[in-house]
């Protein structure tokens, strides 16, 4: 495999950073909205939103290096349809990657609960407080949390087709050491 | 000479002795803003009462005494509302009403007052000082004033919450007292 065939390396550390995140947070999440109201909540709430807003922000890096740097070209073996899948299956999920936290930033404004990253930086509230708008607001999180999550069990699944079916060594495009020789 | 300068203290002592009026509550507001991990969160007291006399040209001889109706306490969610209300918070079964009444009231200049007084939460009674400001808005006498106090004073958020880690000691506590001009 030539190197130009790979993804750019910030590309690649911020993908593996990125889905680490992902998942812990997601996992997180879920944790934390079946939690009692209790001290621990708060602090865990807090983490989760940290975690949140991190991704925000590295996702918009991410983007930037994508824009800056063309990620390699599909395998020439896949047809219209899977090319198809593949790219709308990206735009899918760099969409949620942006979507998913900015509505947990808008609930936690219309909440009434804003984001003070790190105890440290309070971030501006986005709207005016609303509880009503805010549950709405948490429905629609967590559906796009749903939503994302099919789509990451998707691009796992896909990328596991291509190593084991097609043996393309499609994933080697995003691993920092490359095939084996 | 002597005489005539008694003139005005007494005009003075002839005028109507100064009733307590009830406060207006629909312009009056009493909010209070606590930290949790940093983060502000805002809640007031909807239902309250109580008399106030002030005389913005003699506010050494005010007084107020209001009463808080702690079970109308508002937060941004209704689970949070619902902790509140409960014995390790503010036990509003067993202490429905807080209460503040003053002791001392200090004319700084300027619209300034400093006002002392007793703070009653929770059983838990406390010497509580602040400067306020006084201001005329039509026929309104408006007061207004942040009071810092310490939760754990008053034993709010007992238990687990008693973590000034979490939620911090301070909570400031919005006054905004509107007063109808006295009769």
């Amino acid at each position: 495999m030539k190197p130009n065939e790979r993804y750019a390396v910030p590309a690649i550390v911020l993908h593996w950073l990125v889905a680490g995140l992902i998942i812990a947070t997601f996992i997180w999440g879920l944790v934390v909205a079946g939690m009692p109201l209790s001290p621990a909540k708060f602090k865990y709430i807090a983490w989760h939103k940290w975690a949140g807003i991190t991704v925000l922000a590295l996702v918009a890096v991410r983007l930037l290096v994508r824009v800056l740097k063309r990620p390699p070209e599909l395998p020439a073996h896949m047809n219209g349809v899977e090319r198809l899948l593949a790219h709308g299956g990206h735009l899918a999920l760099y969409l949620l990657m942006f979507a998913v936290p900015l509505t947990g930033w808008l609930m936690s404004s219309a909440y009434g609960f804003p984001v003070v990253m790190f105890k440290l930086v309070q971030l501006p509230d986005l709207i005016a407080q609303d509880e009503q708008l805010a549950a709405t607001l948490k429905v629609v999180h967590e559906t796009l949390n749903w939503i994302m999550a099919a789509c990451v069990v998707g691009h796992v699944l896909a990328a596991i087709k291509h190593h084991v079916i097609d043996k393309d060594g499609m994933l080697y495009r995003m691993s920092l050491r490359g095939p084996r020789q | 000479m002597k005489q005539l300068k008694l003139i005005p203290a007494a005009l003075l002592l002839a005028a109507p002795l100064l009733q307590a009026a009830p406060l207006d509550a629909g312009k009056s507001q009493i909010n209070f803003t606590m930290k949790q991990l940093n983060v502000p969160v805002t809640g007031s007291f909807k239902k309250f009462s109580g008399n106030v006399v002030l005389d913005l040209k003699k506010p050494e001889a005010g007084k107020a005494d209001i009463s808080i109706d702690t079970a109308s306490i508002s937060l941004p969610t209704a689970e949070a509302v619902g902790e509140a209300k409960k014995a390790d918070w503010f036990n509003v079964a067993k202490f429905p009403t807080a209460r503040f009444v003053s002791s001392s009231i200090k004319n700084l200049g300027g619209g300034k007052l400093q006002v002392a007084g007793k703070l009653s939460i929770k059983g838990n009674t406390r010497d509580v000082n602040a400067a306020f400001t006084a201001r005329q808005e039509g026929a309104l006498t408006v007061v207004e004033g942040v009071l810092p106090v310490s939760r754990l004073a008053y034993k709010i958020g007992e238990g687990d919450w008693a973590d000034t880690g979490t939620v911090a000691d301070e909570v400031q506590i919005k006054f905004k007292v509107a007063i109808p001009a006295g009769k």
